[in-house]
Order: C-alpha cells, then sequence, then structure tokens
C-alpha cells in the first residue's frame, strides 16, 4: 500500500494585472507563501514539480532565487493541465517513497496575451508547398475548421447530449452569468464586477455562441503547494495536521482513441475516464463533494463536464443547471471561486489554482465565499490536446 | 496545374476525401500514421470518404488568428459514420441558418495562385 499523501500548505496569487513583477517574481511569491503555510523551509522540499508554459523558466530558475539546495526538479508542459501535473509529480514521487515532502508550482504571464488562438496566417507563399503529414500547403486555421479555443469548446457544447437544442446561446451565457456572480465575493479573481445576463450576450462575439465574458480571462499568477507523506505528517505539528487537506484521490489521463478524437477534441472521454478512476480512489462518489472546481475554460464546457464529472444524471447536465444546483446556495456549488472567466486563468498556474480553491474552503478559510461545512471538493482541469487531472480533496480529520 | 490544401482532398476525378483505414480494426483517421492508435497495427488501406455528410456541431468565429478571414463557420461533420472536421461554405456564417443535423455536400473552391501559376484548391461543405 503506497503512501497516504497530503496539502500541507499552499498558497494562490492575486491574479490579474501583476505589471511590477516578472515570472520568477510570481513563481517565487507563490512557493514562498505555500511554504510559509506550511511551516517549513526549502530545506525541507526534497523534490520539486514547476510549470511555465510561456515564460521560459524552471524550477532551477526559480531554485536560484529562493534556495538551491540541489532538489531534482520536473518541468513539465501539459498545456492548461500543466500546474496539476507538476503537483502530480510530486505526489507520485512521495507515493513512491522517494520523497517525504515536496514543493509544486504553476506559473504564468499572460496579461494582454490576447485570444488563444491558433497560429497566425502569414502572406502566402512564393510557392504553394506541401508540408507535414497532412502535406498541407497553408496554416489550415480558418480554411478547414478552427484551431482557437473559444470555438473548439463552442463546438464541444453545441455537441452536448447528441446536440440537444437546449444546449444554446442564452443557456451558455447564464452559465457565464453565475461564474461572474461567484466572482464578486473573491478579492483574488481578476474580474470582480457582476455582469447581468444582457451585458454578456451583447459583449462582442468571439466565437459563436461564446461572446468575450464567456471565454477565460488572460491574466498574470501563480500557485504552489507543499505536499506532504502521512507518515512525516503525523509527526508535525498539531496545527500542521488538522490544517493539512487529504489528497484523497489524484489522477492524470491522456485521451483514449475514439472514432472522432483525431478530428475533433474529445474532452469528455478522457475527463469521464479520470473521474471514474478519482471516485474509485478516493472511495466517496459525487454526492459526497460540496464544491467543485472544474474547468471552465469557455462556458460552453462547463456545462459537458457536469456530466462528465457524473455530478449530474448521464445527459442531465442542462435540466442540473437550470435547477440552480450550481449556484453557491445549491446543492453542488461549482466555480465558487467565480471560475477562470472571472477568476482568470494564467494557465500553468490554474491548475494548482483550482485545488487552492478548494483546499481553502475544506480548511474553512474562504472568508465571504466559505461554502459551510465543506468536507469534500474536487479539482478538475483540461489541457487540451488531451489530458486532464482530477483530484478529489478532504477535510483532515487529523 | 492545381494542388489540394491537403493530400487526403483529392481531385479527381470527382473532389473528395481520403482517410487511412487500418487494414486489422478498421479505425479510420486523416494524415500519415506510424501505427494505429486503436489496435498499433501498421497496415493501411485508402478510405473513400463520402461527399455526403449531416452538420454534427458548429461555431462561427468573429476573431481568429491574425490572418484569418472572419466570420467563417467551423463545423465537425458526420460523413457516412467517419467525423470530418471543415467549413460550412456558400451560405452566410449565421445561426439562424446554420443548424445541428442539416445535410450537407463536400464543395472546392480556389485559394488562388502561386507565382509559378499553381491554383490551391480548398474544400468546405455546402448546406444541401
Ligand atoms: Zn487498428
Amino acid at each position: 500500500m503506497s503512501e497516504n499523501v497530503w496539502i500541507l500548505g499552499i498558497h494562490m496569487t492575486p491574479f490579474g494585472k501583476r505589471a511590477d513583477l516578472d515570472v520568477l517574481d510570481l513563481a517565487a511569491e507563490a512557493a514562498l507563501a505555500a511554504l510559509k503555510d506550511a511551516g517549513v523551509t526549502m530545506k525541507d522540499m526534497q523534490v520539486m514539480g514547476y510549470g511555465n508554459l510561456r515564460g521560459g523558466t524552471s524550477g532551477q530558475s526559480l531554485q536560484k532565487q529562493i534556495g538551491q539546495t540541489g532538489i531534482p526538479s520536473f518541468n513539465v508542459s501539459n498545456a492548461c493541465a500543466t500546474g496539476s501535473t507538476a503537483m502530480r509529480a510530486v505526489i507520485m514521487a512521495i507515493k513512491a517513497g522517494e520523497a517525504d515532502m515536496g514543493i509544486a508550482v504553476g506559473v504564468e504571464k499572460l496579461y494582454g496575451a490576447g485570444l488563444l488562438t491558433g497560429n497566425s496566417v502569414g502572406s502566402g507563399p512564393e510557392t504553394w508547398t506541401p508540408t507535414g503529414r497532412n502535406g498541407a500547403i497553408k496554416n489550415l486555421d480558418g480554411f478547414i475548421g478552427t484551431s482557437g479555443m473559444a470555438g473548439l469548446f463552442a463546438q464541444i457544447g453545441l455537441a452536448y447530449n447528441d446536440s440537444d437544442p437546449r444546449a444554446d446561446f442564452e443557456l451558455f451565457a447564464r452559465i457565464s452569468e453565475k461564474s461572474h456572480s461567484h466572482s464578486t465575493l473573491n478579492p483574488n479573481a481578476a474580474y470582480q464586477n457582476k455582469m447581468s445576463l444582457e451585458q454578456i450576450m451583447n459583449d462582442p462575439m468571439i466565437a459563436y455562441p461564446h461572446t468575450r465574458s464567456m471565454c477565460s480571462a488572460n491574466c498574470d499568477g501563480a500557485a504552489a503547494s507543499v505536499i506532504v507523506s502521512e507518515t512525516k505528517l503525523r509527526t508535525l505539528s498539531l496545527e500542521q495536521q488538522r490544517r493539512a487537506v487529504k489528497i484523497s484521490a489524484s489522477i492524470l489521463a491522456s485521451d483514449p482513441w475514439t472514432e472522432a478524437s483525431q478530428e475533433f477534441a474529445d474532452v469528455s472521454t478522457v475527463t469521464r475516464n479520470a473521474a471514474v478512476a478519482a471516485y474509485e480512489q478516493a472511495g466517496i462518489g459525487p454526492d459526497d463533494l460540496d464544491l467543485v472546481e472544474l474547468h471552465d475554460c469557455f462556458a460552453a464546457a462547463e456545462l459537458v463536464h457536469y456530466d462528465n464529472l457524473g455530478l449530474c444524471e448521464p445527459g442531465g447536465a442542462i435540466d442540473f443547471f437550470n435547477s440552480g444546483a450550481t449556484w453557491r446556495d445549491g446543492r453542488m456549488p461549482v466555480n465558487v471561486s467565480g471560475g477562470l472567466q472571472s477568476k482568470g486563468h494564467p494557465i500553468a498556474a490554474t491548475g494548482i489554482a483550482n485545488i487552492w480553491e478548494v483546499a481553502t474552503h475544506l480548511r474553512g478559510e474562504a472568508g465571504p465565499r466559505q461554502i459551510q461545512g465543506a468536507k469534500a471538493g474536487m479539482a478538475h482541469v483540461i489541457g487540451l490536446g488531451s489530458s486532464c487531472t482530477v483530484h478529489i480533496l478532504e477535510k483532515s480529520g487529523l | 496545374m492545381s494542388i489540394p490544401i491537403v493530400n487526403y482532398l483529392v481531385l479527381e476525378p470527382q473532389p473528395h476525401l481520403v482517410a487511412q483505414e487500418c487494414t486489422a480494426c478498421k479505425a479510420k483517421f486523416f494524415g500519415r500514421h506510424n501505427a494505429c492508435p486503436k489496435c498499433f497495427g501498421v497496415t493501411f488501406a485508402e478510405f473513400e470518404v463520402p461527399t455526403t455528410g449531416v452538420l454534427k456541431t458548429f461555431t462561427i468565429v468573429h476573431h481568429d488568428a491574425k490572418g484569418v478571414p472572419v466570420p467563417y463557420c467551423a463545423a465537425v461533420l458526420d460523413c457516412g459514420g467517419m467525423t470530418v472536421g471543415g467549413n460550412i461554405i456558400g451560405v452566410d456564417p449565421d445561426p439562424e441558418i446554420i443548424t445541428r443535423g442539416m445535410h450537407v455536400q463536400l464543395k472546392t473552391y480556389s485559394l488562388g495562385t502561386d507565382a509559378e501559376g499553381v491554383e490551391a484548391i480548398g474544400f468546405g461543405f455546402e448546406p444541401v
């Protein structure tokens, strides 16, 4: 039986515009605060997981700013699941018995980066030259479908439940209305202003049915988590044990073969597989969850993941949302942080930030947005291409 | 002289798409593969994809990377059981006009001519 693993300390920086800081400043802010929260130092760390997609930094460059103790760094790249994959690497090292404490860090500076689209299409070539496995003579984005994320997830949402006609523009806008309402209680969110359904639907259209406020918000941010083995945790102070959060399940999966998956990104099968494995590992089911942070990179994604994560009856995500279940006062609060559309989505930080949100509620430290009495929660992230992490966390009983 | 936008668009005798089919498990996919992603087999045959299909889902892209003409309708189609990505062409990119379940037909169009006079041919799907 491998070791149980726990979160000993965790931190998320405020998300938004952090113009005065560079990538390493942000990573250091999150890492040092997570170490302080855990009541330990870099001297106690035996392994690091690090993710930064667009800044060109590594765990080693962070160590040069906060402590060069010689520990290994797993520098990972897994699209939007980068941060949670870094954490998964640390968890595996501890479960394998190679370390009893480690730190995972995810960081990104994305403020003002513009839309997450495919590659830009340059001016035409002098002569048409087939390149790549498809012998493409030009960048295909916009000519054979779209590579833009807003459009890809729009297609995924409109295909929900055999293209249920009720999965329409207004439904997706109402999901964003919830996100932008929840974020008003989150002082760390990049956008904390409430938005009406009308404002959301009248915002500039990016990729129908996604308007600008229904898309994840580019911003700067970092998150870090200190992970500890249960054996080591039991040697620490009672206060450290009381605030520690149990990692009841930690799953990382890739998209398996499905008929459509090479032409049309399949984020559903991989999420379903990861969720089933996570519930089995944790020994609890969706009815036991008090809150869920799921990967709402676009409004349409949230709808399909209600179903993929087993939060509702199969095929029942529309009725589930319409029942009010996923609002913060509903029976299954989803994205009480405001989610990626209003809290923000600094890509490599997101996977740990979602875990921070859930852990903070389980510790009873979420302030005005606290879900009262939260004992168990789930954090889900998708990296397009596609990877998925699902973590199930439980309140300490120590 | 003309050249297709991708090598799986075959222009003669009539324009159509050609997929790779695993000879062992019959899984189909576009483009060169090193082995079958479903059964790991390494022999493939060509599969002629039907030129008609049904629109499964779509989006209308209004903002895209620099150089991509917008708005356009990007769609996912079912062509005889095979999932195919492509744009809906020949109609306004308007969600009042383009609907899930609509029947479509493959059509080609000119993407322009290069310095050597070679015309590039793209493809899309038009409502029937
Ligand atoms: Zn095969």
